[in-house]
């Protein structure tokens, strides 16, 4: 197989609040012998916020931050779902608009930029499963994570619309049922578990705004997880794991019940799998301990 | 072989049972039915009716989509039964079909439920035009066709309310109005002749305004008309701003300190969009922001990390923002 090359959009949180999501991230894409090349350049792509305050703005800073992974001409690889949403969003109108495209790229004209639309963009869990292969991954497992449950949190951007998400990926994700990582899941060995809330919301983007609705949100999340047999659950979202990971308490009050999961990264699932250390990975990162591994 | 042939196939249905005049809890009842690739959601209510219990009720009128009171939930999914085909129910969920009222809290009889939340909220955002047109005018009051497209067919609403019992944040927050009176309100907001002048600042006030929304997309990927709800609450946001009418509160502060974070450091400094939403109320996240500090979640502000070519950045914001605070 030709050695697998992106351009990799880390979003903000990977150099804040989630440092473990980029240290897993290239801790698995050396694992996997993925080339990663960091669009340094790139902006926030507004996590949908900047996108109810201005609207044509978003699609500016956005359209630049393809233009590069253009530039490289590589495919675009987000490691979160809202990155993922709003760049997806934005690729998806500008491709379907030529008057708007030409709009944005009268703005980019003046940095020297032209967004043409020749790169896709994908989450780095699909690229994980339909480029490098589910089978591959499963051979190259060499602790198998056969002693846990672990229940899948695939959060909403990622599944949901699932116009955006069919057009950005070969595989097809049924939004009331998807199946993605509770694949790789398997293929990391462990167990999946089935429960209600597993294409939920986390609450995120209201944490600020609506306490009360995030903390709710985030509550009965680890809840259902919990009571499926859950050891620990995985997501591919930066945001949904701050949500579940740094914010047990609001949600145990909001739900009246103590609710604490250790939460997993994604990347962090498939690099202990496949042998990464745990220091490797930024496990020591996290609010909520995962020290049982 | 013809695509077009009819198949059939087995499938289990259990369906939610209650009658709030003599029941203390509800029940599901099983039946098991031969399926046909033709059939949609509502032949099946129908033939529980006819062929299985006269008393199942429900609520149907037109069968083409358009009167919005068939709206159940297949396997938890917002579904407007006389729309859905089975097949593609099949193909979401297997063979295991669970039939429920849109809200099993609110069901009154069967699938019929009260819904009087939905139309209290629904009301309450004047859905309806406010103009000042003659009463017996002389000419028509037309609307240029590149006018009406602002609608975005919002007008398209049919009421069936599956995107108002998807959202979670209604399930939460009782106050919430939900994406069916917000794509309503945003009907009437983006037609050239209202002129209300309550409105937009009604739908934008918190606790009940589109600032609670969760952007889950639930309402998005349930509604059978495909006017995606969550596309005119992003434009009730917008229209705040660009019509001065949003306040300054945390959530307006959210959306607006994205901008000033991305114009200093290109990337969004989270410490920073907290304090600036939150302003001397950042106290309460102090407990919270001592855990990540310890774990090495936070970073400081003289740490803060900045995009390269920054000032492409800045040179971007300064010439395509369009709308001011």
């Amino acid at each position: 197989m030709k050695k697998l090359k992106y351009a990799l959009f880390t979003g903000c949180t990977a150099k804040q609040s989630t440092p473990e999501q980029m240290m897993s991230t290239m801790a698995v894409a050396r694992k996997l012998d993925i080339e990663m090349i960091e669009l340094t350049e790139a902006s926030c792509c507004g996590a949908s916020h900047l996108q109810d305050y201005d609207d044509f703005l978003s699609l500016v800073l956005n359209a630049r931050n393809i233009a590069y992974a253009e530039k490289h001409g590589l495919t675009m690889v987000t490691i979160c779902n809202t990155c993922q949403l709003n760049t997806a969003m934005t690729k998806h109108r500008l491709d379907n608009n030529a008057d708007l495209k030409a709009k944005v790229n009268e703005k980019l004209a003046e940095i020297g930029l032209e967004y043409k639309g020749t790169s896709n963009v994908i989450h780095f869990l699909y690229a994980i499963i339909d480029d490098f292969g589910l089978d591959k991954i499963k051979e190259m497992v060499v602790k198998p994570l056969s002693q846990f449950n672990i229940a899948p949190f695939y959060g909403c951007h990622n599944i949901r619309p699932s116009e955006l998400h069919n057009e950005s990926h070969k595989t097809k994700e049924n939004p009331y049922n998807p199946t993605s990582l509770d694949d790789l899941i398997i293929a990391c060995g462990a167990k999946n578990v089935d429960y209600e809330e597993k294409n939920k919301c986390c609450g995120f983007h209201v944490e600020l705004q609506a306490p009360h609705t995030a903390a709710v949100l985030t509550g009965n999340a680890i809840a259902g997880a919990t009571d499926q047999n859950a050891d620990m659950m995985v997501t591919p979202c930066p945001l949904c794991h701050l949500k579940l990971d740094t914010q047990t308490k609001h949600a145990s009050e909001a739900i009246g019940r103590e609710v604490s999961l250790p939460v997993l990264h994604m990347q962090q699932m498939v690099g202990l799998a496949l042998g990464c250390t745990p220091a490797e990975l930024g496990l020591q990162h996290h609010v909520t301990d995962v020290n049982f591994i | 072989m013809s695509t077009n042939t009819i198949t059939t196939q087995k499938v289990n249905f259990k369906v939610f049972r209650f009658n709030a005049d003599n029941d203390y809890l509800p029940y599901y009842e099983n039946y098991t039915m031969d399926v046909t690739s033709e059939e949609v959601v509502l032949d099946i209510l129908n033939r529980i009716k006819w062929d299985h219990d006269g008393s199942f009720s429900y609520r149907r009128s037109c069968r083409h989509g358009i009167c919005g009171a068939c709206a159940i939930k297949v396997n938890g999914r917002s579904t407007l039964a006389c729309k859905e085909s089975m097949t593609t129910m099949i193909e979401y969920f297997g063979n295991e079909i669970t039939l429920e009222p849109l809200s099993t809290k609110r069901a009154i009889k069967d699938m019929i439920i009260d819904k009087a939340d939905f139309w209290e909220k629904h009301a309450s955002v004047t859905p309806y035009l406010v103009a000042d047109i003659d009463e017996c005018p002389s000419c028509e009051n037309l609307v240029s066709p590149h006018d009406a497209e602002e609608l975005n067919e919002a007008d398209l609403c049919i009421q069936c309310g599956a995107c108002h019992y998807a959202c979670p944040a209604v399930e939460i927050n009782s106050d919430f109005f939900g994406p069916a009176a917000f794509a309503a309100a945003y009907r009437f907001e983006a037609d050239v002749r209202d002129n209300d002048a309550n409105r937009l600042s009604y739908v934008n006030e918190e606790k009940q305004g589109v600032w609670d929304c969760v952007k889950c997309y639930e309402c998005a990927e349930v509604c059978p008309k495909d006017i995606n709800p969550i596309d005119k609450i992003t434009k009730l946001h917008q229209m705040a701003f660009k019509k001065g009418v949003a306040k300054n509160n945390v959530a307006t502060r959210h959306a607006v300190g994205f901008l000033h974070s991305i114009k200093k450091h290109g990337l969004l400094d989270e410490g920073g969009l907290v304090l600036y939403s939150e302003g001397p109320s950042i106290v309460k996240h102090i407990p919270v922001a001592l855990q990540m500090f310890k774990k090495g979640k936070i970073v400081m502000p003289w740490n803060m990390p900045k995009s390269d070519k920054l000032d492409e950045i800045q040179k971007l914001i300064k010439s395509s923002s369009t709308v001011k605070f």
